[in-house]
């Protein structure tokens, strides 16, 4: 007995073909779509690479990332990325100081004393810290922070790192909340229960049980936060000075490999030396990022596993 | 008294003590939030007026309203929301409902995770080198949605994917068992019952973009146009560009005009985002599977 | 009971549980359909077997119940005849299973058309989330019917095979979630007949439900079998003896071996005088 497909159900001759044709047609899409991010993300790396070798020739990667002078329009030019890397890392620097001890400890709060209508009321406060565009943030800065830094430390000028940072450390501050308090809600309750059942009181508690066991989530957030801080461009712009010398305290203007970047790109010609060096900037602040996401990542990956047990 | 009471007396010093210290953490934080929202309210609302929001700007920038910008912000959102919504929703899809459990689907989420993570203005970057220049589209609307779009993929991708998993699996058996295909039955019963967390997520994703800066810098933002764009191929006027250009590119600006332009752009990116937040949470308690 | 005098023959003639595939369904497949012939079917996870050497029949219009101790392999068995299993990964489905002699595991058979001919009732109520007569609606519009009084006639039709029309007539527009758990299984099985499906496979669809619902359950069953061959899984003993004509007791006797089919025979007989003494201390209460 020769069998179609269409024999298995008379009723709908003909339908079949095309219905096949059609789920065919979505599953490609649809997996071709679920592919799009990984080539996006190889795409961002191949073409920052692709615009970046000129420089790599002409000026070398080594003397980049070695020479301390950033002259992109002096004659001569010259381009060394350490102070813009080291003006990244001081902001970054004040930054984590301010969204690490407050960030934990808000979470701590949030998730170890506070009750349930306070928690979706701090949902609403993060949320919205979130949604603060950061050319908002950068506003702010300027028209508050600057002046404040300039007359308490009795400085010429309130444009220095530490303004930088103190923002950033306040823009990082709901990414650290909201997934530290992630990871100590997701600690099971019968770890706390025996705990307290031992006498501990819930602060020996927290930080002997809940803490540790949380602590993968925890340094996941830091290092999300730290991420979001060093690829912070327009706040940064708007409020370290932007001068191009490795600072030698909070205290000083410095210019960040974002805000180089941003403040640079519109002045160049396309395909020129100066475009190709930006894009190295670029390829070095990608690497960065990358590297602290990856990490960031894997640990979340470990403890999601480890709860999932 | 005796060791024990005394030992158990400390600890709960210590405990009153660290509860004052990290309640004293989300104090800041909320003293934070509530100073930034109510200094942009306090000196933003005395600029706000129905010229401001419906005139062109004049003399420079320094007066006038702020039409064309928000004009501009409008029609790019709008741009990406058409690009990246359908992408988005596929590729979340593809998580959610085909992706087997292979090496493969573990790279695809590690790529998410990851371009969730690379800064704005390396978008910025990539834009300017593929959309702008390679695909020759040009400094333009078109090519600062492109990038925004690739800065809200995660953001899409995620939701949908978090929204797909809430839908209990044993409808979808059903669909099948009743003799419709995959694509059906996510097309017809799935994807309607999720529908509401996939927007709500969209939303957030896209206000967040709405209040980009670095990526359309270098992609299309203009500085001043004297006109609204006419095609997606047009330069435009943006807020979060504007504000910067007001701060720090133009020389006395009255602070209402600053102010009210930062108004503008909180309100609108925080009562839309705040709104799909909370739309979302009250839908994720109505509906019990 | 309706049952072709083909189908009885053989049905009757055939020892329980070592059917041979019956050939004879074929020539008489114009008149009734909707009957499965298994053949030494095996089921496995992976590298794990989990049922093996399963031979039965399932005679057309009539109930065939699959008792057995929880965790034995009936919802496995059950989720074969529609090819259910083919949706989770890393199943594999041995042996050959016929309907009305036609092998639904060859290479030319597409799931989706046989799901529209072999109907299903799961453990708990599921229904969209979306109003009443969508939910019915959806197997005829995935079968391509589009017109409105078509459709309406179709819903109308199931609601009343599923004894669930007089309660709802009134109110086709409202959410499918604000029906109680009972009426929602009634609901997913005017769904299920709303395909026009010759074989309705039920997977425990009272184990959620309250007695009264079940009552319900149980009596539209009874008058469903007038009009389609069902398959029942269920744990509960005197809804078997109740409802069933035939019945079949699966037996996992333990871990390190698949389960098999202990024995399969008309319900009264299974009943009240078993072949097998495994099944007499199942049905006695002995374990399970």
């Amino acid at each position: 007995m020769k069998v179609t497909p269409t024999d298995m159900a008379g009723r709908h001759l003909g339908r079949t073909t095309r219905r096949r044709a059609a789920e065919a047609v979505v599953r490609t899409l649809v997996y071709a779509a679920g592919l799009l991010s990984i080539v996006i993300l190889l795409a961002i790396a191949v073409f920052l690479f692709v615009e970046a070798r000129r420089s790599m020739s002409e000026v070398s990667l080594g003397t980049m990332l070695t020479s301390t002078q950033w002259f992109p329009t002096g004659t001569p030019k010259i381009f060394g990325f350490l102070p813009l890397i080291a003006g990244s890392l001081m902001v970054t620097a004040v930054a984590l100081v301010v969204f690490v001890p407050i960030g934990i400890g808000a979470a701590v709060y949030i998730s170890e004393f506070s009750a349930g209508w306070f928690k979706e009321g701090m949902k609403t406060v993060i949320e919205f810290m979130a949604a603060v565009p950061s050319v908002v943030y950068g506003f702010l800065g300027v028209a508050v922070l600057i002046p404040w830094v300039k007359e308490t430390f009795h400085l010429t000028s309130g444009m220095t790192a530490l303004t930088g940072g103190l923002v950033l450390g306040i823009m990082s501050l709901p990414t650290v909340i909201s997934i530290s308090e992630d990871a100590l809600h997701a600690v099971p309750d019968a770890l706390r229960q025996g705990s307290l059942a031992l006498g501990n009181t819930r602060w020996q508690t927290i930080y002997k049980v809940v803490v540790p066991s949380a602590s993968s989530g925890i340094f996941a957030g830091v290092m999300l936060g730290l991420g979001r801080a060093i690829g912070e461009t327009m706040a940064v712009l708007m409020l370290t000075g932007n001068a191009a010398v490795i600072p030698g305290s909070v205290f000083e203007s410095v210019r960040t490999m974002t805000g180089t970047i941003a403040a640079e790109m519109g002045e160049v010609v396309f395909g020129g030396l100066h475009y190709s060096v930006l894009f190295s900037v670029g390829l070095v602040l990608f690497a960065i990022t990358f590297a602290i996401n990856l990490a960031a990542d894997l640990v979340l990956e470990r403890q999601r596993k480890r709860w999932r047990r | 008294m005796s060791t024990r009471t005394r030992r158990a007396n400390t600890a709960r010093t210590i405990e009153a003590f660290m509860k004052l210290v990290t309640g004293a953490c989300v104090a800041l934080v909320v003293l934070t939030a509530v100073f930034i929202l109510g200094k942009i309210v306090v000196s933003g609302l005395p600029g706000i007026s129905l010229d401001f929001i419906f005139a062109k700007p004049a003399m420079g920038m320094r007066a006038g309203g702020i039409f064309p910008i928000i004009v501009g912000t409008l029609m790019l959102v709008t741009l990406t929301a058409l690009l990246v919504l359908p992408l988005g929703i596929m590729a979340g899809i593809y998580l959610a409902e085909y992706a087997p459990k292979n090496l493969l689907t573990r790279i695809v989420r590690l790529s998410i995770a990851n371009m969730a993570g690379v800064p704005s203005i390396v978008y910025g970057l990539f834009g300017l080198a593929v959309f702008v220049l390679l695909m020759q589209i040009g400094k333009s609307m078109l090519a600062s949605a492109l990038t925004l779009t690739c800065l809200t993929l995660p953001v899409v991708i995620t939701s949908t994917e978090e929204a797909l998993r809430q839908i209990p699996s044993d409808i979808r058996q059903a669909a099948l068992a009743l003799g419709a295909t995959r694509w059906r039955a996510i097309y017809k019963v799935v994807l309607p019952a999720a529908a509401p967390g996939i927007v709500t997520g969209s939303i957030l994703g896209l206000s967040r973009a709405a209040g980009e800066t670095a990526p359309i810098l270098v992609t299309g933002a203009a500085f001043f146009l004297p006109t609204l764009p006419d095609s997606v191929f047009s330069q435009y006027m943006s807020l979060p560009y504007h504000l910067y250009v007001l701060a720090t590119q133009v020389p006395n600006v009255p602070p209402e005009v600053t102010w009210g332009t930062a108004f503008v752009l909180v309100a609108g990116v925080s009562i839309v985002s705040m709104f799909a937040a909370g739309w979302r949470s009250v839908q994720r308690r109505k509906v019990k599977w | 009971m309706v049952m072709s005098a083909v189908v009885e023959e053989a049905v009757m003639d055939a020892p329980y549980g070592v059917a041979e595939p019956v050939r004879t369904i074929e020539h008489a497949a114009e008149e009734i359909n909707g009957s499965f012939s298994l053949t030494d079917v095996s089921v496995a996870y992976g590298a794990e077997t989990v049922i093996a050497g399963v031979n039965m029949l399932v005679p057309t219009r009539a109930v065939t119940a699959l008792i057995g101790p929880s965790g034995c392999g009936k919802s496995t068995l059950l989720r074969c005849l529609n090819r259910m299993n083919d949706e989770i990964g890393n199943v594999r489905v041995g042996g050959t299973i016929t309907l009305d002699g036609l092998d639904i595991y060859q290479k030319s058979i597409d799931p989706v058309d046989l799901r529209m001919r072999v109907g299903q009732v799961f453990q708990r109520p599921n229904p969209f989330p979306m109003s009443l007569y969508d939910n019915v609606a959806f197997g005829p519009r995935t079968q391509g019917v589009r017109k409105r009084d078509e459709l309406d006639a179709i819903i109308e039709e199931a609601l009343k095979d599923a004894a669930l029309w007089d309660e709802v007539k009134n109110h086709l527009k409202k959410h499918a979630f604000e029906l109680s758990g009972g009426q929602q299984q009634r609901l997913c099985i005017a769904r299920a007949l709303a395909t026009k499906p010759e074989v309705l496979l039920m997977d425990e669809p009272a184990s959620a439900l309250d007695p009264i619902s079940t009552q319900q359950i149980e009596d539209t069953i009874a008058e469903l079998k007038n009009m389609v061959t069902i398959v029942i899984v269920t744990h509960n003993m005197q809804q078997a003896a109740r409802i069933s004509d035939q019945t079949a007791f699966m037996l996992r006797e333990s871990m390190d071996q698949p389960a098999h089919l202990v024995e399969v025979g008309e319900t009264k007989r299974m009943f009240t005088n078993p072949d097998d003494r495994r099944t007499e201390s199942y049905i006695t209460g002995r374990f399970g």
